[in-house]
């Protein structure tokens, strides 16, 4: 069985309270950072545990902590992203929903560290429960004193609010998510200035995932140095997965980074397998933005060797053979899943979602979504298959957020991975509309890498 | 003294000062190097960054650290470093990316030139005729919109808008309250003022000045003339509220718009009144300066006043280059 550091207690009846999260050890952290530790050495435990933003791109979070700017005279602010709108991923409400005041716990010991008397938790319109959750539980844990002003005595100051954004997938993306919460359309700003100089009112800022905070409980707990121990190189820690899609279990897990891809589908400790007695055919390994690939790339890398549940084992062979891990939003598809139609989809999804600031994904994503459309339909024609690609090209690294890109990637890597499917909607479009084009070669095991040797 | 650096744009070198932005750093060259620049305008603060026409590639970050960015920058939002190296017109992944974008412009722009007010000083007219692919490769309907009045001396035609929001900016400039904005999100997105509300500001018709295609026009000119044939001239009048520095559009005799007066780059050296917009329309209001000189890649200044010359974009569409002919005869026969 897998370390569970965030999920531990997940199962004991009344872990959402105060009482009981406490009696579980809860807000031990709180304790151990105020009475023992400088903010500095919060910090400098974070850096150690080596902890990777849970939020989508991965960024360690301790140096990210360390280049927030400390202008005498000026707030600093914590924020805490608790948008999760990627579609596939689900972990944060689930955590916020269930064990609330480990997320409370964090954020009080992060702010400690980042020297945040405000804070903040921004969380995803949609979600009214989980924010009444938090508002009980942050009144909670001030009337137990672990809020408020002179927190254990220590002279910290902490005040806790939650923000419910508006619903807009876009208002997750750091920049935007502090206009939104300034009172403001939620526009992604135009970096430079970044948030740890000039974030939110002006002030520096550090915004930072659910998991992301919350993990910084067992760091403080056990130390950085045991947090690294747990996973693989630069991945340390435990993840949160949300796994969905034709799944026998889908559902949040909690892993321990380096669990291979293989053994997270198929054993009994997580997903159980593929549904219906059904063969696999593709996963989006971190939420829809990231590459699609198929099972044999999934499974192994282009080298033979097993994938791992690692941000570098992910991402291994690069845009050509490898994915990301994203937020961890790991959706499998069976071979009765139509590809064409999923891209499409999640085109829609992007189109949808786009602000509407910057041409290229303004304009690009409802060119792809229509495309797609007309694809997945019977009305497509060969050339539009590389006009995606040229249309993704185009977007591509020109915009002004990663929107952009996350709408690019999904369609340049589904018709990398699964040309011949697109192909078949076009030469095939009554049949198309009839049945799906099935798992085709898309298991079949990899060619063995020819050693390239110069002539 | 405040500092200087150092920069380098297509291999042309400047000295200006610490905190330039590589657009105007490459203004201050002038010439073939200089971006386009369709969202960004140098007296509207916050602006920029949007419409990615001007985007570069800095192939070496500065003296001290002389990587290359990974990705093409906005150029108009992108300082200079002491040291740093752009490419311009002499990259052809900034040409590619250049190409791309106008084309992503054209998607949901009508292509209207026959008829639209701008034609001949818009530009995105200019742009798509500069850097633009031959034809479109967009099969699909374009999203249109009724035109709306915002007040009785502006209109909004927000099928030509290209959300450059200068105008938004502009309002927030000019107004303390939020009256002006963007609703809704994507290409779904349009401007909007309360209720059509007209915004209620003297200087509000600078609006219009600022938006680089057709979509906020003058109500009180409007299908009178095309540009081409009106004859811009500089004039000025002491004005309580403005600096009363103007550019009067003559058809003949008859003042038939007034502007503020335009640079190269279809930035305004000041806003003016609507006092001086809309109501001075006799040269007894006026001082007369001597002709306005045009910018010289401007449709107008390319001496197409007495010519047909169909806009570039119009070229290669048989329909559009009919209606186009068809005005033509119709405006020179008056
Ligand atoms: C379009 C878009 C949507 C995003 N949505 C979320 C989100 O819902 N939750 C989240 O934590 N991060 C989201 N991010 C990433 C954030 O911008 C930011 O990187 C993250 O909150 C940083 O936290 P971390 O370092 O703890 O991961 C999004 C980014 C983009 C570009
Ligand atoms: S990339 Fe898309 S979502 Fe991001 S700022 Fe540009 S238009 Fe808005
Ligand atoms: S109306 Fe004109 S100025 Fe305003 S955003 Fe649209 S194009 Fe720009
Ligand atoms: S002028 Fe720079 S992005 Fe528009």
């Amino acid at each position: 069985m897998g370390r569970k550091l965030l999920l531990e207690h997940i199962n004991v009846p009344g872990i959402n309270t105060f009482e009981v999260y406490r009696q579980k050890g809860g807000y031990r952290a709180v304790e151990k950072a105020l009475k023992s530790l400088s903010p500095e050495d919060v910090v400098e435990e974070v850096k150690k545990s080596g902890l990777r933003g849970r939020g989508g791109a991965g960024f360690p979070t301790g140096m990210k902590w360390s280049f927030l700017a400390k202008p005498e005279g000026k707030p600093r602010y914590l924020v805490c992203n608790g948008d999760e709108s990627e579609p596939g991923t689900f972990k944060d409400r689930y955590l916020m929903t269930h064990i609330p005041h480990l997320l409370i716990e964090g954020m009080i010991v992060s702010s400690y560290a980042l020297g945040a008397n405000t804070s903040y938790i921004y969380v995803r319109g949609e979600m009214m429960p989980q924010i009444r959750i938090l508002e009980k539980a942050i009144a909670e844990a001030k009337n137990a004193g672990f809020l408020g002003k002179n927190i254990l005595g220590s002279g910290f100051d902490l005040e806790l609010y939650v923000q419910p954004g508006g619903g807009a997938y876009i208002c997750g993306e750091e920049t935007a998510l502090i206009e939104s919460l300034e009172g403001k359309r939620g526009n992604p700003r135009i970096k430079p200035p970044f948030p740890a100089i000039s974030g939110l009112y002006n002030c520096p800022t550090v915004v930072n995932n659910v998991e992301s905070i919350a993990a910084t409980v067992p760091i403080i707990n056990d130390g950085g140095e045991e947090y690294a121990k747990i996973g693989i190189g630069r991945s340390t820690g435990t993840k949160l997965i949300s796994a969905s899609g034709n799944l026998n279990r889908p559902g949040v897990y909690e892993i321990e980074l380096g669990v291979p891809v293989e053994e997270f589908i198929y054993s009994e400790e997580y997903c159980g397998g593929i549904a219906n007695g059904k063969r696999l055919k593709a996963v989006v390994a971190g939420g829809s933005s990231v590459p699609i690939l198929p099972t044999n790339l999934i499974l192994k890398t282009v080298n033979g060797e097993s994938r791992l549940m690692t941000y570098e084992s992910l991402a291994d062979g690069g845009f050509a053979s490898g994915t990301m891990l994203g937020s961890g939003g790991f959706i499998a598809y069976d071979e009765d899943q139509c590809i064409v139609r999923n891209t499409w989809n999640f085109s829609r999804f992007y189109h949808h979602e786009s602000c509407g600031q910057c041409s290229p994904c303004r304009e690009g994503t409802g060119w792809m979504e229509k495309v797609l459309h007309r694809l997945e339909y019977g009305h497509g024609k060969l050339s539009d298959i590389d006009l995606l690609v040229d249309v993704s090209k185009k977007i591509e690294g020109n915009t002004i957020c990663p929107l952009g890109d996350a709408a690019a990637w999904p369609v340049a890597s589904a018709i990398r991975h699964f040309r011949d499917e697109f192909e078949w909607h076009v030469t095939n479009p009554q049949e198309a509309m009839t049945r799906n084009y099935g798992l085709a070669h898309y298991a079949d095991p990899l060619p063995k890498v020819e050693p390239v040797t110069a002539s | 003294m405040s500092e200087k650096v150092k920069v380098t744009i297509d291999g042309i070198t400047i000295d200006v000062e610490a905190g330039t932005t590589i657009l105007t750093a490459a203004r201050q060259i002038g010439g073939d190097i200089v971006p386009p620049a369709m969202c960004y305008y140098s007296k509207l603060q916050g602006s920029g960054g949007k419409c990615r026409t001007c985007l570069v590639k800095v192939s070496k970050g500065s003296e001290k650290d002389p990587r290359p960015m990974p990705k093409l920058v906005a150029s108009c939002r992108t300082t200079v470093m002491d040291g740093m190296e752009v490419q311009n017109i002499t990259s052809p992944e900034v040409i590619e990316a250049r190409k791309g974008v106008v084309e992503m412009l054209l998607i949901n722009h009508p292509l209207d030139c026959p008829v639209c007010d701008q034609a001949g000083e818009c530009h995105l007219q200019d742009l798509s005729y500069e850097h633009g692919s031959e034809a479109t490769r967009y099969e699909f309907e374009r999203r249109t919109f009724d035109r709306i009045d915002i007040g009785d001396k502006v209109q909004l035609h927000m099928t030509r808008c290209i959300l450059c929001y200068r105008c938004v900016y502009t309002a927030d400039q000019i107004t303390e309250n939020r009256v002006h904005g963007v609703l809704g999100r994507g290409d779904a997105a349009e401007i909007s003022t309360y209720i059509e509300k007209a915004i209620e500001n003297e200087f509000s018709g600078n609006v219009i000045d600022v938006c680089p295609v057709g979509a906020l026009t003058d109500k009180t000119f409007r299908f009178k003339n095309r540009v081409w044939f009106t004859k811009p001239v500089d004039a000025h009048r002491d004005c309580p509220t403005c600096s009363g520095k103007v550019t009067l559009w003559y058809k003949g005799e008859d003042v038939i718009r007034v502007t503020a007066r335009k640079d190269e780059y279809g930035e305004v050296e000041e806003f003016i009144c609507n006092t001086c917009r809309f109501d001075k329309k006799k040269t007894d209001d006026w001082v007369i300066e001597g002709p306005r000189k045009i910018a010289n890649h401007s449709v107008i200044s390319a001496n197409h006043y007495e010519q047909l010359m169909p806009p570039p974009v119009l070229r290669t569409n048989p329909a559009l280059r009919e209606a186009n002919k068809e005005q033509f005869e119709r405006t020179t026969k008056l």
